[in-house]
């Protein structure tokens, strides 16, 4: 029987990897992620998960030690963030070409500098282009499910990629919330024992992640791009049976009271919940505002997300990061959105504002200040490709 | 990977770019980019096989007189066999085509 309790994200992230029976957990500490790995390390220690803990000596030496043992056949969980990823990221693009199911927490944190060990989506994006399935969680209950998710995602065959669980640094990471924690037996019957393709085996010997001269290396990238192409359906066939199963139903997008919204926003993460509450605010009001979540952001469910704002006047993506563009093109989030748009020759006004950096709070207010800027614009002329909102002049 | 013999498609590759014949690396062609190719005089060799030891990749092996001919397949040029022959046996020529 499955449980409800009262846990720290973190434990409940931790926990829900040992449900997975994960085989082998490589880490390095780092806050915010650190509650994550240092309550894997005491399953280990305590004798309640038989896995192989790895102390390495660095995030670097983490997913290294991750490749090695999920190329051996073992099924292998890290987590990181910030600089920790920045450090590690080399070895994540490896880890996608060699098509190993990995499964990473990332409590999502900003990067340096100024130094800042608090939330927004830096490390997220920086892991855009590394080849990994990156999905991302709202609040705690979803951390525990996605993570049970992520390895039946990544050790589907038809996928077998690595899997990055995002979930915000603190504002997820150390909250204490009422869980349901799946019963083991439950848990095992979602996740089938992870059998892959090729490992490395003494007597079948092979080799993994050889030199790629000019006269292949682009067909290597085009397999890759086909394989990681074709993961869509597979990760929502995992979620509808997930939903089924446990009786919680994800979608590589989520929408809430968008179907007549004049004004659609577009968040990620836990900042969505805020933008729910802000949704109300504004409808009390008398705005159609509707909110568009997006639960995967690579591969980029563009059909589903352009389903949920094709017929709205206004769209305002949020995005959580400096992309340092040069100030003429949008930050990442809204540069997706904007590519879907242009190719479905679909043109909303389209604002872009950057929020919620190195733990700074977006309140409802926020919100709000950001419909009076879009009212306010003009479509005359070149628009601004994205402003900060709640920053002092 | 790729063989002098025929690049392959990118639906043929395997899985995770594996290579699953081990030692395939003697198929690749290395030896086209040289610019000056090692030349033996036999008269000199003493058939210590310091050229053998010393090269980098397969280029030296031992024939059935005991001298050590080059393959040019691997031959990079490097030089090192020249360098290394305690006879001088070995010299650098220049490539003309």
């Amino acid at each position: 029987m499955s449980k409800k309790i009262g846990i720290e994200v973190s434990i409940a992230c931790a926990e829900a990897a040992g449900l997975c029976d994960v085989d082998v957990v490589a880490a390095y500490p780092i806050t915010p992620q650190t509650h994550i790995v240092e309550h894997l390390s005491e399953m280990v220690a305590d004798g309640h998960l038989d896995a192989e803990f790895v102390p390495v000596e660095s995030e670097h030496s983490a997913m290294s030690a991750c490749i090695g043992s999920s190329a051996a056949g073992a099924r292998t969980f890290t987590s990181t963030c910030s600089q920790g990823y920045a450090l590690m990221s080399e070895l994540c693009y490896i880890a996608a070409s060699l098509r190993l199911p990995i499964v990473m927490a990332v409590a999502n944190r900003a990067l340096s500098a100024p130094i800042n060990i608090w939330n927004d989506h830096a490390d997220l994006m920086y892991a855009r282009d590394t080849g990994w399935v990156q999905i991302i969680a709202e609040n705690g209950q979803e951390v525990v499910d996605l993570t049970i998710q992520a390895f039946r995602i990544a050790e589907d065959p038809n996928i077998s990629f690595p899997v990055q669980v995002n979930l915000d640094g603190f504002t997820l990471s150390h909250m204490i919330e009422p869980l349901t924690i799946p019963d083991k037996a439950e848990v095992q019957k979602y996740l089938p024992p992870f059998k892959p393709k090729f490992y490395l085996d003494p007597s079948n010997p092979m080799t993994l992640g050889a030199v790629g001269m000019p006269d292949i290396y682009t067909e290597a990238r085009k397999a890759q791009d086909e394989a990681f192409k074709a993961t869509l359906p597979y990760i929502e066939k995992a979620w509808d049976e997930f939903g089924k199963q446990f009786g919680r139903q994800y979608k590589p997008v989520e929408t809430y009271k968008a179907d007549d919204a004049e004004t659609i926003l577009i968040s990620m993460g836990s900042l969505s919940e805020t933008a729910m509450t802000a949704v109300d605010h504004l409808r009390a009001k008398g705005k159609k505002v509707g909110l568009a979540r997006i639960r995967l952001f690579r591969p980029f469910p563009a059909e589903a997300l352009f389903a949920a704002i094709k017929n709205a006047k206004n769209v305002i993506v949020l995005d959580r990061v400096t992309s340092f563009t040069g100030g003429h093109v949008s930050g990442p989030v809204a540069l997706e959105v904007k590519s879907i748009l242009w190719d479905r020759k679909c043109y909303p006004k389209l604002r872009n504002f950057l929020v919620g950096l190195g733990g700074r709070d977006t309140t409802v207010e926020n919100f709000e200040e950001m419909l009076e800027k879009v009212a306010a614009s003009k479509d005359d002329g070149v628009a601004p490709a994205y402003e900060f909102i709640n920053v002092r002049e | 990977m790729a063989k002098e013999t025929g690049i392959k498609s990118w639906k043929e590759l395997n899985f995770g770019i594996a290579i699953t014949t081990p030692g395939n690396a003697s198929e690749l062609k290395t030896g086209d980019w040289r610019s000056m190719r090692p030349e033996t005089n036999k008269e000199k060799c003493t058939k210590c096989g310091q050229c053998y030891i010393f090269c980098p990749d397969m280029v030296y092996s031992k024939d059935a007189e005991g001298y050590y001919p080059q393959n040019y397949y691997w031959c990079k040029g490097c030089g090192i066999c020249a360098k290394e022959c305690p006879v001088d046996a070995i010299t650098m020529v220049q490539e003309v085509d």
